[in-house]
């Protein structure tokens, strides 16, 4: 088998993960330039809801194609993270909207730490296996092994990151949202409620996080409460390694990242004689986000700081 | 002719500066209106205060016989009240033609919005050569056009100018001054502040002097302008 290309495979399908994660980080903090920690407890309840569904369906002996399970749980799971990320902006950030930047800051790391307890009391501490209902057919690709699961998650996310693109280019509501985040002052004067347009950013991004979730899920076989911070910490270095605040930033810092760290985590062993072995593979999404806050702080596509007035 | 706009011993407070002590100004449809006065005086933070951007600590504004008190601020520019704010204030990273679609935010009407486009470009034909330009890399003057494009895509009925010839050069100050004499022509009532008062009130057909945030003199331009006090004090003869 071809390590290099099962390699690139595997860090397409994890970066696409992370790209959508990144995309809800970067769009809160390109309107309100607030990074959002507790985007990826969003992102957790969006897995675990989903898991919780399905296992309701199984459990009462409703026979679905694994698939269509898939989605019912989906379909429950989005919603709920949606509400939440509205419940969080509307709860904890508000209040704060004109507090210092670190107000609001220690607040997202607040609530994070209490969505992961309160998912924790739900559904305990412990890991949650995916549902096995899922096809397990691998198909041969140049000598790789990819399944219809990677196909599904990377055909996925690039209709989820058009649709969103669309939005934010080619709708009302999207020029509502760059002309907010360009100059919200300006923007009210233009008759946009600016509250509105924040609620809407916290609500798509928490859409594309639960959908995030649910692959992560599928893809590891597993979901926890405390899984939040690990893929959130890493979306977030997507993120900034893409230029926050910059959407197409956030996709190619996604990719990249996943890309990275599945390299990476390929070689190691290779690399340190055996001495590191893939289990290592979360060093190297820190080991970028270092690199780029050292080296290039406003990331591949950053833009100059200043021009925020 | 009615009141389109009477302020009644507006008093706000900005920043922990009492900015605007207690002032009365009336508007009637149709007026070209300056709003004159030295840097500090409380002009920008009075035309502010009309929009919603701020909210008074005192008095009452009452537009078209209403009282505006209890409109959210994102509320005014659906009921006629549009103002382009000092330095333009234009969307950077938005195109020209998206800078004026965001002028026409909060109308229903879809069909209206093209027609107004068309007739916006027909009176900035610079801004239609620029339409799918980045509005951040135009020139100054061609961003005042912009900006005053985009207000007049609301329809307002009252449109408030703050400062629209600061750092531009002579001759596009000039070529906004037309504009602003065209908009006029058009039957929008405006009220505006402006550093240059000479032209101000050349172009206005009534002004008022504001000095530390009061109202020290209120007449027709025509007599402003041949005041002394005024010629010396702001005209610069």
């Amino acid at each position: 088998m071809d390590i290099f290309l099962q390699q690139i495979i595997n860090g397409l399908v994890i970066g696409s993960i992370y790209a959508l994660i990144a995309l809800g980080y970067t769009m809160v903090y390109g309107i309100m330039q607030l990074i959002n920690f507790a985007h990826g407890e969003i992102v957790m309840f969006g897995a675990m809801v989903t898991i919780t569904c399905i296992n309701v369906l199984v459990g009462n002996h409703i026979s679905l194609p694994g698939p269509l399970m898939l989605v019912a749980g989906l379909v429950m799971a989005i919603p709920v993270s949606m509400l939440l990320g509205f419940a969080i902006e509307r709860i904890a950030y508000r209040p704060l909207r004109r507090a210092p930047r670190l107000a609001p800051l220690i607040t997202a790391i607040g609530v994070s730490i209490v969505l992961q307890q309160v998912a924790s009391l739900i559904w305990g501490r412990s890991y949650r296996p995916f549902p096995n209902i899922l096809p397990q057919t691998v198909h041969n690709f140049f000598g790789a092994a990819i399944t219809d699961l990677q196909v599904a998650i990377i055909i996925l996310a690039i209709v989820l990151m058009g649709a969103l693109f669309f939005m934010i280019e080619r709708t009302r509501l999207g020029r509502a949202m760059r002309a907010t985040a360009q100059n919200p002052e300006v923007a009210g004067l233009m008759g946009v409620n600016i509250n509105s347009i924040i609620s809407m950013t916290f609500v798509t991004g928490s859409a594309l996080g639960a959908v995030a979730g649910v692959m992560v899920a599928a893809n590891y076989d597993q979901a926890h409460p405390y899984m939040g911070f690990l893929i959130g910490l890493k979306a977030f270095t997507a993120a900034v390694l893409g230029g926050i605040g910059n959407l197409q930033g956030a996709v190619l810092g996604g990719i990249t990242l996943g890309i990275i760290e599945s390299l990476g985590s390929g070689y190691l062993g290779d690399l340190t004689g055996g001495f590191l072995g893939s289990n290592y593979k979360d060093i190297f999404a820190f080991l970028v986000l270092i690199l780029v806050l050292v080296f290039r702080p406003s990331g591949l596509l950053g833009e100059r700081v200043a021009e925020r007035a | 002719m009615s009141s389109l706009l009477q302020v009644k011993n507006l008093q706000v407070a900005y920043g922990g500066i009492h900015a605007v002590k207690g002032i009365d100004l009336d508007i009637q449809q149709g007026e070209l209106v300056a709003l004159i006065g030295a840097n500090g005086a409380g002009k920008t933070t009075t035309l502010k205060t009309l929009v919603g951007m701020i909210k008074p600590a005192g008095g009452e504004i009452l537009y078209q016989g209403q009282p505006t008190a209890k409109l959210p601020s994102y509320a005014y520019v659906s009921q006629g009240l549009a103002m382009v704010p000092e330095g333009r204030g234009i969307f950077s990273r938005l195109t020209v033609e998206e800078n004026l679609q965001m002028g026409a935010y909060t109308r229903n009407d879809k069909a209206g919005i093209p027609q107004d486009l068309e007739r916006i470009y027909h009176l900035f034909p610079r801004l239609k050569e620029r339409q799918k330009q980045l509005a951040g890399t135009l020139s100054g003057g061609e961003q005042q056009m912009v900006a005053m494009g985009r207000a007049m895509m609301s329809r307002p009925k009252l449109l408030l100018l703050d400062e629209p010839s600061m750092g531009l050069a002579p001759i596009i100050v000039q070529k906004i001054f037309e504009i602003i004499r065209m908009i006029a022509a058009e039957g929008v009532t405006m009220l505006l502040v402006e550093q240059n008062a000479k032209l101000a009130l050349q172009t206005a057909n009534r002004g008022y002097v504001m000095e530390s945030g009061k109202i020290t003199l209120a007449d027709t331009a025509a007599n402003l302008l041949a005041n002394e006090r005024i010629q010396h004090a702001y005209l610069g003869d």
